[in-house]
């Protein structure tokens, strides 16, 4: 017993110390073997980094993280998906290192931080398509305008058939399905639409998780839904993608008009907004310095929408000049 | 516990004594173990009742349980409970139409009808049955059940309350058929063969002897059934949709209150705003809901009761 918590000893100096010559010795304790043998590889560094927020972005930070972890094995990333709204009322508590969002921050979301003196930085990581889906047996709906949006689903309305919808729809019942009121997607969307943030119809099938806003649309002939534009991507073969006329003609969502932002006025950035003080440990820098690096592959492997090389140059240096001024 | 006295004697009497302590051990754990069901009762009481009052010096009780709008999460909120409490009440009805039934007609054929062969394999079908993870049935309700209602010709939403009600209550068959069971089991055979010998048929003593003698323990395994199909939560989460709708159209979606509870509670709703604390103030009508039954149940059960021992 006590040989094996001398040698268990014996192993965790060697991993701290890094030169991994131990190992052998050191059956008991696999982990920290691990780390000493592929630190020779990489880096050598350690911790647990905090992220929540967007359940649309939250994908885009767990691929990250996957491929990370290749890197930098002792770093553990946990990534919550408590909708925007709630990743910024941790962060701004402390209590998380990296937030989620498919908004900018909000006014009051800045107050709350500057009161409990977070301070953050915030990088664009991808592009998104809020993407307005139908059912792909809906032969009728090309193209809505965003009026006919507003007609759908603003407070109090009692639209439930596609022919009130426009005159040439045919009669078929209209089943709404869309994402609850945590989700930033819904406040982007209110926002867009209806002219308010918040500001919806109640009474559609609203759900955090959009694979049920999927089986709802799937399901029903005259279903109609909207969400990010991974998710349609994921489901293109069961769904169909409405083009948007925001007063400029009928725009189909994709990654190029997402990106040069011609299609109005659904598209908008994703981002990650990361604790200034967390800068001060070289896990969570080297994070988001990977996240930058290699935003290009990481948004195409998880179907998000790439930043154009304008966006790029802009987070490189946002994150340069942070890092310069906590002094990491 | 009397024989030690029996024999009188030192030895006898020493272990005796060492008996008591260990009896007093034995009985002391025991009495723990049964403090843990009342501890935990009046902690969940408390856990419940206190943000729920909290919520009611907000809203008012009428405009909660009056009200016919349920949009707590949205702006602007309206906290009218009615639509869950239907859509609770609605597919527990349908659960219930299935359950009892059917339950009830297999436990008399178990009990009655079956040849110990066919009982060796029914018994075991069903407690297979309440094997299965409700979050199975749930899917099974969405993806085979639906699809399946629409085929026969019925129009009903891709989630609705029929599909759901109709797999909860093929999930509380097993419930209402065992507990049946038993008690026709425990009807003292003489009753049957009294009946028999007065020329009865079988499906007399079936009917008017086992049933009626077996009442009180076949109106507890409904009232098990129903608090079952009240509390249920994976089965209308995910097949009966989470769309608060004041209408009795089993064809339509509707969102029942536990299914609120859930989705609610997996959200991010800040701690402590008013938005959390209704998720509080549904669960204590629930409660309140299923503690009424629980109480009106055992008052029938006992005015029913036909003891014959």
């Amino acid at each position: 017993m006590r040989i094996a918590l001398l040698l268990l000893l014996i192993a965790t100096l060697a991993a701290c110390g890094g030169d991994g010559r131990d190992d052998e010795e050191a059956g008991g304790d696999t982990t920290a073997a691990e780390t000493t043998t592929e630190t020779d590889s990489g880096g050598d560094l350690s911790g647990r980094i905090q992220a929540d927020g967007s359940s649309t972005v939250g994908p885009y930070t767990t691929a990250a993280a996957e491929a990370f972890q290749g890197v930098e094995p002792g770093v553990q990333v946990t990534v919550g998906v408590s909708g925007t709204g709630g990743g910024f009322e941790r962060f701004c508590r402390g209590e998380t290192d990296l937030s989620n969002a498919s908004r900018a921050i909000k006014d009051e979301e800045i107050a709350a931080c500057e009161k409990e003196g977070i301070e953050y930085v915030e990088f664009q990581v991808a592009n998104d398509a809020l993407t307005v889906v139908v059912n792909t047996e809906n032969d009728w709906a090309q193209c809505l305008t965003v009026e006919q949006l507003k007609t759908i689903w603003n407070t109090g309305s009692k639209v439930n058939n596609w022919n009130q919808v426009d005159d040439s729809f045919p009669d078929e019942d209209l089943k709404l399905y869309g994402p609850g009121t945590d989700s930033g997607t819904f406040d982007y969307f209110t926002d867009e639409i209806n002219g308010e943030e918040g500001a919806s119809r109640s009474d559609y099938g609203a759900s955090e998780d959009d694979n049920v806003i999927v089986q709802g649309v799937t399901g029903e002939k005259g279903g109609l839904g909207y969400f990010g534009f991974s998710y349609f991507e994921e489901n293109q073969d069961s769904l169909k993608a409405v083009e948007i006329d925001g007063g400029d003609g009928c725009i189909a969502p994709s990654v190029e008009t997402a990106q040069d932002g011609t299609y109005k006025p659904l598209s908008r950035p994703l981002f990650i907004y990361a604790k200034k003080d967390s800068f001060k440990r070289p896990e969570v820098e080297a994070f988001v310095q990977y996240l930058i690096d290699n935003e290009t592959q990481i948004a195409e492997s998880s179907q998000y929408v790439p930043l154009t090389d304008e966006q790029l140059t802009k987070a490189k240096s946002d994150f340069e000049a942070a890092v310069e001024e906590v002094g990491a | 516990m009397a024989t030690p006295e029996l024999t009188a004697g030192a030895e006898p009497r020493l272990r005796a004594e060492r008996r008591r302590i260990g009896e007093d051990v034995v009985k002391g754990v025991l009495a723990l173990c049964a403090l843990v069901s009342v501890a935990t009762t009046v902690g969940i009481v408390i856990a419940l009742f206190v943000p729920a009052i909290e919520f009611f010096r907000e809203i008012s009780v009428v405009d909660f349980l009056a009200g016919t709008n349920w949009s707590p999460l949205f702006e602007p909120a309206s906290f009218g409970v009615l639509p869950l409490i239907v859509g609770t009440l609605l597919v527990t009805a349908i659960a219930s139409l299935v359950a009892m039934p059917l339950g009830l007609g297999a436990a008399v054929y178990m009990s009655e009808y079956a040849s110990p062969r066919a009982r060796g394999i029914i018994k075991p079908a069903f407690e297979l049955l309440a094997g299965i993870p409700t979050i199975v049935f749930g899917y099974f309700a969405l993806t085979f059940v639906t699809p399946l209602l629409r085929d026969l010709g019925i129009p009903v939403d891709i989630f609705n309350t029929l599909s759901a009600g109709l797999v909860m209550g093929v999930m509380l068959l097993p419930t209402v058929a065992s507990l049946s069971e038993d008690a026709m089991g425990a009807v003292p055979q003489d009753l049957r063969d009294g009946a028999y010998a007065l020329g009865s048929t079988k499906v007399q003593v079936a009917t008017r002897i086992v049933v009626p003698a077996a009442v009180s323990g076949i109106v507890a395994s409904f009232v098990l059934a129903i608090s079952r199909a009240v509390g249920e939560t994976m089965i209308v989460l995910v097949a009966m949709g989470q769309q608060p709708n004041l209408s009795l159209d089993p064809r339509q979606a509707a969102e029942a209150m536990t299914a609120f509870i859930a989705a609610t509670g997996a959200g991010d709703v800040p701690t402590g705003s008013i938005e959390y604390k209704t998720i509080f103030a549904v669960g204590a009508t629930l409660f309140l809901m299923t503690l009424v039954m629980n109480v009106f149940a055992i008052r029938l059960v006992r005015k029913y009761r036909e003891a014959y021992e």
